[in-house]
Parts: structure tokens; sequence; C-alpha cells
């Protein structure tokens, strides 16, 4: 069994705005093995970048708040480290991409520098020579030519900036990167080549990676474990094999794979989930997919769900959970549901 | 066979900028039949937003026809125009920018229709609004409430409300789920499905996802650079993809299979640009199959099987 | 939460038909956006001081006349009682010419006020005007019409103030005539930029989609929406014209004596700085005030029209 790079225990997270308090994570259990790649799913408020945020300690000051939970980093818990301890560690043992390659870069300063900046601060003892050298061989990895260093980023396209940012994320050979939407603003045919180049990078280095998606489609390609978010919990947990092949599975993720016009087959109607995301300022009491779940139960609206775990596949829903009496109806009817 | 409800004949735009002509859209022959859709798709930088703005006048053409029901509507005087509107509209992609922040969803639906003078009662008119509502599925205690209050879906809802508002024929659908969650994608798309089967609506569908035009076209068009390089039905497209470009961008899609998991297939390079692009195809310099003749000139769409054209060399 | 999407067709009780579509549509409250905007406006309260410092200050003014008399107290000179300090019946003691102090701080401030909104309304219009057309029909005109107020911005605001008051004359008018025209470049850059940024948005093209007429989306879409940069702008104006009218009476060239203004207060004050400072105290910290309050209330109203700047 591989070890665990990182372990996140019960976090719950806030934000405190003028207005309302949003509870964008509650009680989030995930954990990523060296190595290994886990694409976060989940649509917009579900709280996925509020956790690589957390992660990286780099909620917005006053506003976010982690209220409990602990975040274990190679054995070291993040939570204790003070911010100058964090910072050795932003960008030398855990990095970020972000979406928007637009604004991720510098405007006034050259490419070379930006990726230098990154290796000199981290190896304060390292020649400028030194220094130049990795530069260009981080450039080299990432598809681009060196000479391009003394470039500007409004001088590359999307897909380019993009690749500068990974360059970036992964000069110091960090052992674990965050990416947050990373190919979501490229073309289809970009969003393959930076794809690609993730993956040769990804197993070169050996860097355990979290990668945030809402497409299930870029999971399937290039992760090894996959989470899925709703409301800020992981709802479902599992190997790539248990989410794409497994028969069972939580109520919103059939429901996400029924959202999804398939390619290959040809589908009449899409089968949508009813309703929205609950508000997030408010936690009412039990399951908080209830509302929408086309098999809620009357426990479903008064008790939190358990994490049930079968091998590698946890799923947190109370139609899984042992019956009170003999067979688990409710495991019958979500297979027959998944197969219609 | 009826004469299609829409067609464009040799349509182009070109931009000017201080490094030359930018041909945003060069050329373009398709034509759409009542109660059908064509899918337009393509990547950044390849005209289609441009297009059916084109076929709106939102932005005038520099050469070629629009023909709406036959008649070419370039030549077409202001009041006559005006007229046209009722029966052509559009719906955004950015639920958020298109519409007023500083109205309420029913003064946004009623407005189409005030502007046109079409139902001039007070009464009558919101009890239009109610039922455009309705038909979109927006409840109605919404008919208040201001645009920033309401969640991206909905948006596009009132979006989608507007575009319904005069009854046209035709609406031009910029993107009109990209910016919305995939479980609300599935809720609008299905939406725009069902309105097209009870209003025989006809839609031009905008967007760069394969899998989402794949869903709601009758016919797809694969623009590249300003260039239609491939029309063909939706069914025809994906089983027997001709251009090489179709090809590439159908083998770079992941799909959320497992089976489906293959070695990425990665077309190199960029996009070239669009500025004073050179005589010849515009894809030869990413294409896996160029031949010295593809920088000379580009053959027009030729029909290699019912309905399905292609513009590649390969298929003289 | 119930689900808000209510499925095609169904709309609420069958009986909803027979009532009349203008009366259902009341039940439904619409949530004033003034009030929105007040209520985050309340919540800051540095604005808030801001605000009550001005309407007390604008009430002092306004209402002078109830309980002060213009001759009596602000022009009519009483040498026998020069340079009195702070008593009951002068509040603020007397000047150099016994005058009460106090009486002509109040009505030094309604010339400032009534000049420094006539200003605004002068460089409001012409600015909106010119402005909104530059960033609506683009292209040359655009081009011609920012030039001619690159022009207008290339001289030091005072300066062409200066330049025509002493051109066309020292009256009221001329003063605010002049005022006017030197804030019309910057406020036409202000209504331009909003406009702009107003026009890139797609709920104009849809606008246009249905053929809405010029006019209309000038009016409806675009001027509704372009108003709330331009109001913190004017309040940014006024608390300018202040100084800018004090500076002009400071030399000289505003108002004459023996009208009261602050600007012209101060010039006199100047004479007597070293025995009696008091006299220059007063209209200067009225002057701060009204500009501060003015400044502070501005700053408040550009963070609750737009909260998300702030954030």
């Amino acid at each position: 069994m591989t070890e665990k790079l990182l372990e996140i225990r019960d976090l719950h997270v806030m934000y405190r705005t003028d207005d309302d308090n949003i509870f964008a994570l509650n009680g989030v259990n995930l954990s990523v093995e060296k190595g290994k790649t886990i694409g976060l799913v989940g649509e917009t408020g579900a709280g996925k970048t509020t956790t690589a945020l957390s992660i990286m300690r780099l909620l917005p000051d006053k506003v976010g708040i982690i209220r409990q939970g602990e975040i274990f980093l190679e054995g070291r818990n993040l939570r204790d480290l003070s911010e100058a301890d964090m910072r050795l560690l932003r960008g030398n043992n855990v990095s970020m991409i972000f979406q928007d390659p637009m604004t991720s870069l510098n405007p006034t300063h050259t490419v070379g520098e930006q990726i230098g900046e990154v290796v000199k601060l981290h190896y304060p003892e390292l020649r400028s020579d030194a220094v130049e050298a990795k530069v260009d061989e981080m450039m080299e990895m990432v598809g681009i030519p060196a000479e391009r260093k003394t470039e500007y980023p409004h001088q590359f396209s999307g897909g380019m900036k993009q690749r500068i940012v990974i360059a970036i994320a992964l000069a110091c050979n960090p052992k674990l990167l965050l990416a947050d939407e990373p190919t979501t603003a490229l073309d289809v045919t970009i969003q393959a080549q930076v794809l690609k180049m993730m993956n040769e990078l990804k197993e070169k280095f050996n860097t355990s990676m979290i990668l945030i998606t809402h497409d299930l489609g870029v999971v399937a390609q290039i992760c090894d474990w996959v989470g899925i978010m709703y409301a800020g919990e992981v709802i479902e947990h599992g190997t790539v094999e248990d989410i794409f092949e497994g028969e069972r599975h939580h109520p919103y993720t059939i429901g996400l794979f029924g959202s999804i016009p398939d390619m290959t087959k040809k589908t009449e109607r899409l089968n949508p989930i009813e309703g929205l995301m609950p508000d997030p300022s408010s936690v009412p009491p039990g399951c908080r997919f209830s509302e929408r779940c086309p098999h809620r139960m009357d426990i479903c609206s008064t008790d939190s769900p358990e994490v049930i775990i079968r091998g590698t596949h946890q799923i947190k829903c109370h139609l899984f959970s042992e019956p009170r009496e003999g067979v688990c109806l409710a495991e019958e009817k979500l297979v027959k549901g998944a197969a219609s | 066979m009826n004469s299609p409800l829409i067609e464009t004949k040799n349509l182009k735009k070109y931009f000017h900028t201080a490094r030359g002509p930018l041909h945003a859209v060069d050329d373009i022959d398709v034509a759409i039949n009542k109660g059908e859709t064509l899918g337009m798709v393509g990547e950044s930088g390849c005209g289609k937003s441009t297009f059916g703005r084109l076929l709106l006048r939102l932005i005038e053409p520099t050469g070629g026809k629009v023909l709406f029901k036959g008649e070419n509507i370039l030549e077409y005087g202001q009041k006559k125009m005006k007229d046209l509107r009722k029966e052509m509209q559009i719906i955004f992609q950015d639920p958020f920018s298109s519409l007023n922040p500083r109205m309420t969803v029913s003064e946004i639906i009623a407005e189409p229709i005030r502007v046109a003078g079409m139902i001039r009662k007070e009464n009558d008119l919101l009890e239009r609004v109610f039922e455009l509502m309705s038909i979109v599925g927006l409840a109605e205690r919404f008919v208040n409430t201001y645009p920033h209050e309401l969640d991206g879906g909905r948006r596009q809802r009132i979006g989608v409300a507007r575009a319904l508002a005069l009854n046209p024929e035709f609406i031009v659908c910029d993107e009109p789920v990209s910016a919305l969650d995939v479980s609300i994608q599935a809720q609008i798309l299905n939406l725009m499905m069902d309105l097209q089967a009870s209003m025989g609506l006809t839609y031009l569908f905008i967007t760069h996802d394969l899998s989402v035009v794949k869903h709601i076209s009758d016919n797809i068009a694969v623009m590249y650079l300003g260039q239609c390089v491939e029309l063909a039905p939706t069914d025809d497209l994906f089983e027997n993809p001709a251009h090489p470009y179709t090809k590439a961008l159908l083998a770079s899609i992941p799909v959320p299979s497992l089976k489906h998991r293959k070695k990425l297939d990665v077309i190199q390079g960029e996009v070239t640009s669009p500025i004073n692009p050179k005589p010849g195809c515009r894809f030869a310099p990413r294409c896996p199959r160029t031949m010295p003749e593809c920088l000379d000139s580009v053959p027009g769409l030729k029909e290699i099987s019912p309905g399905h054209f292609v513009s590649c060399v390969l298929f003289r | 939460m119930t689900n808000g999407n209510a499925a095609p067709g169904a709309n609420g009780f069958a009986g909803s038909t027979q009532i009349l579509a203008s009366a259902r549509i009341h039940q439904y409250k619409k949530k004033s956006q003034v009030k929105t905007i007040w209520l985050r406006l309340k919540k800051n309260r540095l604005a808030m001081f801001g605000l009550v410092v001005f309407m007390i200050m604008m009430g002092v003014v306004l209402s002078a006349d109830l309980y002060m008399s213009y001759e009596d107290q602000a022009i009519s000179q009483n040498l026998s009682q020069r340079f009195r300090p702070p008593s009951e019946e002068h509040l603020l003691g007397t000047d150099q010419f016994g005058r009460d102090l106090l009486a002509r701080v109040v009505y030094g401030g309604r010339i400032s006020l009534f000049v420094g909104l006539a200003t605004i309304c002068v460089s409001l219009t012409a600015g909106s005007v010119i402005g909104a057309s530059a960033a609506y029909y683009g292209g040359k005109t655009d081009n011609i019409l920012m030039r001619i107020m690159d022009v207008f911005l290339a001289v030091p605001n005072m300066l062409m103030a200066i330049t025509l008051v002493a051109a066309l004359g020292t009256s009221i008018f001329n003063l605010i005539l002049a005022m006017g025209i030197s804030q019309t470049p910057r406020m036409s850059r202000i209504v331009r930029s909003s406009v702009l940024s107003i026009i890139g948005q797609d709920y104009i093209e849809a606008a246009r989609a249905c053929g809405t007429s010029d006019a209309r989306i000038i009016f409806r879409h675009i001027l509704p929406n372009a108003m709330g940069p331009i109001l913190v702008q004017v309040t940014q104006t006024v608390a300018r014209s202040v100084i800018t009218i004090a500076s002009l009476s400071f030399i000289g060239l505003g108002i004459s004596e023996p009208t009261p203004e602050w600007g012209s207060m101060l010039s006199e004050a100047k004479g007597q700085l070293r025995y009696h400072p008091f006299l220059a105290v007063a209209p200067g910290v009225a002057i701060v005030m009204s500009v501060m309050s003015l400044t502070l209330l501005g700053d408040g109203l550009r963070d609750a029209m737009d909260p998300r700047l702030k954030n």
C-alpha cells in the first residue's frame, strides 16, 4: 500500500462576509498517495477550490477561516505551521496552478524571470548561471524553446501561457501539485497537448497531483483516483475504475453522468438533476443532496449519512448503509436506476 | 424539398487591423432548413461567433449574401430590418453580461415586445411575460427580481424567454450553455430541444463542445480560422470524419469512459494568425497529411456522400 | 428550498389566469435597488459620518435666513466691535470689521454650495453629452471630441478658470461658466469610459437585436448603468469646486467683497494672521469639513454601488 502524501481530515471552512457566513467545506476527508493523481470533481460551489486553497493556506485573510480539521502533508500538520514556514513549503513542496492563464502571469516580467524567481526563492545559494540553466531546462520540458525566456507573457498564446505556469509550478520539483481547472479555459486541441504534457511530467517527477475539474472526460484520461464533491463534502471517493466502471454510486454521481451528453451513444434526452445546489449560508441537518435526490428517504432529512466503505470505494449515502431488516432494497433500486 | 429557411452565400467578414485585414469569416456557404439545428463548432478564432452575428446583421458583412426565406437581407433598409428582427433572435453565452442589471426579469422579457410595439396594452403584455416565463420554466415569483439575485441557469432561462418574446422563427444560440454547470447545462439543453419541437424553431447552435453539439444538432459545420472545412449530418460527421482537422478535433476530446482511455492524439503547434492569411489551406501548417498542393489553394466544399461536404485537397 | 424551476406549462394555481396580470405582478415585491445601495452605505461608518456632516452643513446654510440676518450680521460693519472673542452674541467672535464671523461663514457656505452645484450642472451636462457621444458613435467622432477635450485638459484647471474669469469678468455667472468649462474635460472622460464599458456588454447587443433605437438604448440601457461611477465623480467634483472657488476668491478673482466667501475670508485673514489667527481658522475649517465630508460620502457611494470592487 503506497504511502499517503497528503491527508485531509474533517476539514470545515467558512467564509465570513459582510452579509452572510458561507459554509464552504463541511467535513472534507481526502487523501493523496505518492505519485498518484486524484481528480476532484464537482460543480460550482462544491468547495473544490476552497479545498486547494486551504491546503496552501491561501484562503483570503480574515474572510476565509478554517474552523476545524487537520491537513497533513508528509506527516506534518499544516495548520500548525507559521506563515514563514508555509512560505517555504509553497512552490517547493506543494505548488498550485490556477484556471485562468491570462491572469496567472505578471505582465511586467519576462517569463524567464518568473520561472527563475521561484528557483531563486527556494534555492538562494544557487549561482545565477545555475538558475538560468534550470529555467532553460524547465522551458524545454514544457515544450517552449529556451530562447523565448526573454519574452513577455502577452507574446504567448493561452496554451503556452499555461505551459509556463506549469513550468513555474514544477520548477522546484514539488511533491504535490494542485491544479485548479488548468485546461478549462483552453481549446480542446490545446487541452489535449497540455494534458499529455502534464501526464509526462507527472511520470517523470513522480509528482502527486490533485486535479480539480468539472470535466469527467479529463478525469477518465489522467486520474488514478476520483473524489466527487457536493456542497462542501466528498460524497464519493474511489479509484477511477470504481467510479467509471463500478455499479454502485451516489445518486449525485449518477446524476452527473446522466447530465453529460455521451459522445459514444445516441441519447434522446439528457437526465439532468432537478433543482440547484443548496444555499451555502445554511447547513441544515441531514444529507445535503436529499432535496434533489430521486431516491430520498425520511432518514435523509434528519441524519447526516455515514461513509460506507467497500474496499477502495467510499460512498456517503444512507442508501448504502446496512438496513435494519435484511435485504438492502435500496441497492437494488440504485442498480436498476444506473442501468436504465 | 423545401428551400432552406436561412442560407449564406460567400459570406465574408474582414476586420481592419494595423497589420492588415483580419479574415474572421471567409467565404461561408451554409443552409439551414426550417425546424432543424445546424451546429457550428470550432476553436477560438475560428469565426463562429462572428458568423452568428453576421446572420443577424449585428455586424455588417464585408461581402456575400444572407438569404432569409429566399431574400437577401443585406439589401434591406432600416424599416425592413426592424421588422425582420422579429423573426430572428439571439441567445448569448454569458448569463451575467447578457442581462441589464438594472431591469427586473419581467422588464427584460417585456422589452423586445415593447420596442416592436407588438402588444400595446400593459395587462396583455404582462400576461405574455408570465406565459414566456412559464414556457422556459421560470417560477412566477421571480417576475420582479433582478438578474444578480439569480443563478446562472435561471439567468440563461431569462435569455431564452427574451429570445422567444417576439415569436421568432430562427434563433442564433451563441454558446448558450458553455458558462453553466454540467447539470444545469443538461436542463437548458433539454429545454431548448423541447422548445424546438413544440414551436418549430430553427437554430444555429454555436459551441466548442462537441458532445453538446452532437446531442442537439441535425447537421454540423466545422470551422477553422474563418473557413468551413467540413459540413455533414451529425451522425455521419462523428462516424466518418473526413477532414484531418475534424479527425484531430474528435481525437482530442477526453471521453468520460475508461474503455476509451487512449493515448491522447495530439495535434502539434498552435493556430496560425488570421491576419493576412497566406493562400491555401489554413490548417496545412499543423496537418499530419499536408501535401505541396495544400499551400496553393483551398478547394471549396465538395460533396463526398449525401449531405457530407469537405474542403480538402485529399478529397479532390 | 422548493424547486424554483417549474416544468414548462405548469404555472401555479388553476384560477390564476382569471386574475389580471397587472394585479398579479404586484404580489411579488420588487427589491428596490436604491434601498439596497442605501443599506450598504449605512454599514460604512466613515461614509455615514460624511453624509451626516454634509447634511448638517447644508441644513445650517440653507436655513440661515431663519435665524440670521444677512445685512446686519454678515455685511454691515461695526467698528466698535472689532476682533471680539467668541461670546453669546457672536458665537465665533467678530472679524476686523466687526462683522459676525459665524454669519459670514454660514453665508459664505451658501455661495460655495450654490456655485458648486451650478458648476456641476454645467460640467455634467456638457461632459455627458460629449462623453456619451464619443463612446457611442466611436471612430472619428470619438477621436475629434476627445482630442478637443485633451486640449482643454492640457491647461491646468485653476489656470483655465483664472483665464476665463479674467477674460469674462468676475460675476457669479461667469465664475460658474469658467469653472464648468474647466471641469468638463474630466467629466467627459469619466462618462466616456463608463459608457464604453457598458457598450461592451451583451445586453446592449441584445437590445440592438430587437431593433431598439439608439435613443432608447442610451436612455434605457446605458445611462442607468453608467450613473454609478458618474455619481461618485459628481461628489468629488463638487468637493473640488469648493476648493477652486475658494482659491479664485483668495486671489481676488472670485467673489468680490463684501459678499462673504470662504476663500476671500482667508485672503483677508492673511493680513491678521499674527495677532488674530482665528479669523483664518473659521473659514479654513469650513472648507476642510465640506470637502472631507463630500469625499467620504463619494467613496462610500462607490463601495455601496459596486461592492465587488471592495472585495
